[in-house]
Parts: C-alpha cells; sequence; structure tokens
C-alpha cells in the first residue's frame, strides 16, 4: 500500500502533465489551422498549374525521340534518390514511425533489386534514424516540415534533384510524405518525382473538373516544348511543396491526436489515483480510530 | 469600351490578385504585351518584371511578377508566378539591401557563366524591378 504522502505527489505530477498536454494540444490545433489554409490557398495555384500543363503535355505528346529528358525513364536503374518527409520534433504518436517504416521497406526493396538509395531527409526525425543506421544521406532540411516555409525552399530542394537526375548521379526520384486524408487518418505515402509520370494523370482530372469539356487551343509562345521545358521543373518544385504542406498538416493532426490521447490518459490517472488516494485516507482514519477504541478499552479493564 | 476581363494572379502562397480590368500588361518573354476582352487563347512564360493593370474604375495598379506564366483566354487572364507583390507591399529596404547583396555575388562571380552568377543576376533583376515598381508614382 503506498503511503498518503507518496499518493498525494503522484496526483500533482499526473496534473502537471495534463497541463501541459493539454497546451501542446491546443497549440498543435492552432498550427494545424495555419497549416490547412495554407493548403487551401496552394489549390487554386496547384489545380490551374496541372490544368496548363496537361493541356500542354497533350499538344507535345507523341513526339516520343524528342520527350524532355525529364519525362524518359531510363532503361537501367542503378541509383535513386528517395526524399524523406518527417517531422523535425517528435510526441506526435505513430506519425513518423509510419514514415519511416514505409521508407525502409521501400529502400529495402530497392536493395533487394540492387539498387543503390540515397536519401534527401526533410525533417530531423527521418535524418537521425538513418544516420544510425548508416544510411547515405546526400541532403538534409531541417526546421521545414511543421514550421512556416515558403515555396524558396521546394524550389531549392527541387533544383538539385533535377541537377543530380540530369547528370546521371540518380535514375528516379521517389518521395515519401505523409498524405493529409483527414484529422483522423494520414496516410505515408510513395510518390514518383521523377521522371516526371503525373502529367497526363493530373489531365485528366483537370478536365473532370472543367464540364465543359473545353481545351483551350492556345497561341504558345515560345514554341510548346520550351514552355514544356520550363514548366516541367516547375512541376517537381509544386510536387515537393505539395509534399511539404501535406507532411506539415499531418503531423500537426497526429499531434493533435496525440495529445488528446494523452490528457485522456492524464485525466484517468488522476481518477484513479485520487480513488488510492481516498482509501488510503480512509484506512489511515479506521487504524487510528482502532487504536483509540482499542486504548479506550484498555483504560476501562 | 467591349467590357472588362477577368484578372487573376495566383501564387502558390495565395490568391493575390482576382478582379475585373480595363486592361493587362504583362512582360512576356519576348516583350510586354496588352491584353484586352475577347484576345485569342494564349501562353507564354513571362520575365521578372511589373505587370501592370486598369482596375474597373481606371485606376493603375502595379504587382511585382517574380517569372512565371501567363495563360490568357478571351474572358480571363490567370498569371501563374512563384511569387508576387501588389505595389504597396514591396518591401524597399529589403529589395535595396537585397540588390545589394546580389551585385556584390556578381562581382565575385566574376564573368565566369556558372550557376551562382545566374542566381545572382536573377536576384539583381528581382531587386531592380522592385524598386522601380515601387518609385513609380501612381497615375491619377
Amino acid at each position: 500500500m503506498p503511503t498518503l504522502k507518496e499518493v498525494e505527489l503522484k496526483i500533482k505530477a499526473v496534473k502537471k502533465t495534463q497541463k501541459i498536454t493539454k497546451a501542446m494540444n491546443m497549440v498543435a490545433a492552432s498550427k494545424l489551422n495555419r497549416a490547412q489554409e495554407k493548403m487551401q490557398a496552394f489549390r487554386p495555384y496547384a489545380n490551374k498549374f496541372a490544368e496548363v500543363l496537361g493541356s500542354l503535355a497533350e499538344r507535345a505528346g507523341g513526339d516520343e525521340e524528342n520527350a524532355p529528358a525529364l519525362l524518359v525513364p531510363r532503361a537501367e536503374v542503378k541509383t535513386v534518390d528517395v526524399v524523406l518527409m518527417t517531422s523535425d520534433r517528435g510526441l506526435c504518436g505513430s506519425f513518423n514511425s509510419n514514415l519511416l517504416v514505409k521508407c525502409e521497406r521501400f529502400l529495402k526493396e530497392k536493395a533487394d533489386e540492387g539498387i543503390e538509395a540515397r536519401l534527401i531527409c526533410m525533417g530531423k526525425k527521418g535524418r537521425d534514424y538513418f544516420r544510425r543506421r548508416k544510411a547515405n544521406i546526400v541532403g538534409e532540411y531541417l526546421g521545414v516540415v511543421g514550421a512556416r516555409f515558403g515555396f524558396n525552399v521546394a524550389i531549392n530542394a527541387g533544383r538539385i534533384l533535377i541537377d543530380d537526375f540530369l547528370e546521371g548521379q540518380a535514375d528516379e526520384v521517389h518521395m515519401v510524405f505523409s498524405e493529409f486524408i483527414s484529422m483522423a487518418r494520414q496516410a505515408p505515402t510513395i510518390q514518383q518525382l521523377l521522371p516526371i509520370t503525373s502529367v497526363e494523370k493530373a489531365d485528366k482530372e483537370a478536365l473532370e473538373k472543367e464540364d465543359t469539356g473545353y481545351i483551350a487551343e492556345h497561341i504558345c509562345e515560345p514554341s510548346v516544348e520550351e514552355l514544356m521545358a520550363e514548366m516541367l521543373p516547375k512541376q517537381v518544385y509544386v510536387q515537393i511543396y505539395k509534399g511539404l504542406l501535406e507532411t506539415s498538416t499531418s503531423e500537426h493532426a497526429a499531434r493533435m491526436a496525440a495529445m488528446d490521447n494523452a490528457t485522456t490518459n492524464c485525466k484517468e490517472m488522476v481518477e484513479n489515483l485520487t480513488l488510492a488516494y481516498n482509501k488510503a485516507r480512509q484506512a489511515a482514519i479506521t487504524a487510528d480510530l482502532m487504536d483509540i477504541v482499542g486504548g479506550a478499552e484498555a483504560l476501562k479493564g | 469600351m467591349a467590357g472588362n476581363i477577368m484578372l487573376e494572379v495566383v501564387t502558390p502562397d495565395k490568391s493575390l490578385v482576382s478582379e475585373e480590368a480595363q486592361i493587362v500588361v504583362a512582360p512576356g518573354e519576348y516583350g510586354e504585351f496588352g491584353v484586352l476582352i475577347g484576345h485569342t487563347s494564349f501562353l507564354t512564360t513571362l520575365k521578372i518584371g511589373m505587370l501592370r493593370f486598369k482596375d474597373s474604375g481606371g485606376g493603375e495598379r502595379l504587382v511585382f511578377v517574380n517569372g512565371g506564366f501567363a495563360e490568357v483566354l478571351p474572358n480571363k487572364v490567370t498569371i501563374l508566378a512563384e511569387s508576387a507583390e501588389r505595389r504597396k507591399d514591396i518591401d524597399v529596404e529589403r529589395a535595396k539591401v537585397a540588390l545589394k547583396r546580389a551585385e556584390e555575388r556578381l562581382a565575385e562571380a566574376g564573368r565566369k557563366e556558372n550557376i551562382d552568377a545566374r542566381r545572382a543576376q536573377a536576384a539583381v533583376q528581382r531587386a531592380i524591378a522592385r524598386l522601380k515598381i515601387a518609385g513609380t508614382r501612381r497615375a491619377a
């Protein structure tokens, strides 16, 4: 049986923890709000971009021989670059471990095929994890995911990836990020960044949205090919930026849920401890009473 | 007048402008071009520079655009820029500092045609365009 004092201290400690988790929950909620707004703000740009690129790709299509290098799959894939997005901070439930497991499995698959992998880590958790495992990390970006960041982060990272791809240091580039499905669900996802595969898909989506089915036959200045050359790298930046936004939003959602759980658990613990405390107190009182009664009986005797 | 054309300037961070304009003048890759309502569909890349338009009240508005491209439809102009600012939002001090820094970098890089020099050049262009727009007196 724990003593009264011990239980009392424990209750105090748990209540303090509860205060912290509650505060973290609220901070995460407000950050989540901001991240969601940012995602909302990005949507018009992304949609329009996909629409224009899609209609361009349709017109440029068919000319397989002169297709831009960013679109052509390599016949032999020897090295892949993997962009891993995780959070910088912990205390967000299984958010990071989900991403790490997904990434590790992917790396294993590639290793089994005899493909070398290089990692670009966006986020401290992923970097620390793979550094401990002595993986080949060629780039890291900290203080991005979950914080305030601009489009230029995606541009800088994307430019390096594209250069490495064109120089043949990497034959494919993939991105591991957390897709924000709902407040309760964030799914780790792998997407291929290079060579670009998603152009046609984006086109179809854009067409479905536009119920008129009207594709503008643009005059293009400069030529369609040059416009494509200008836009394809941007497509990579857009995808990276989207990944960063989704991952950030997911992180905050995951942390909010984790902290909510923690707060509930604290509450439960306080209840149980209070029960134990009252029991111990009652036991002490009973023991005292017995003593007094016993003493009185003895005097009478 | 035939009517107004819808102008939208969209950046990854936000939708900066979404209003009707009498005329839009944008810095195209091959020179500045003006768009009125009924223009042929047209797609072009943009240079770093100044986007001008007359709002429905006839007031002249200036917007800084950092590259990107423009899609012109008969009733609508969409500008997709990596970043853009309205004239009043331009931070003159920051642009001045950026200009100085970029010029120093450019001098350091010398005449070598490397990536640093190209980036410094772009930075110089951006700063100059920003300062030019901020310094322009608003007509009318």
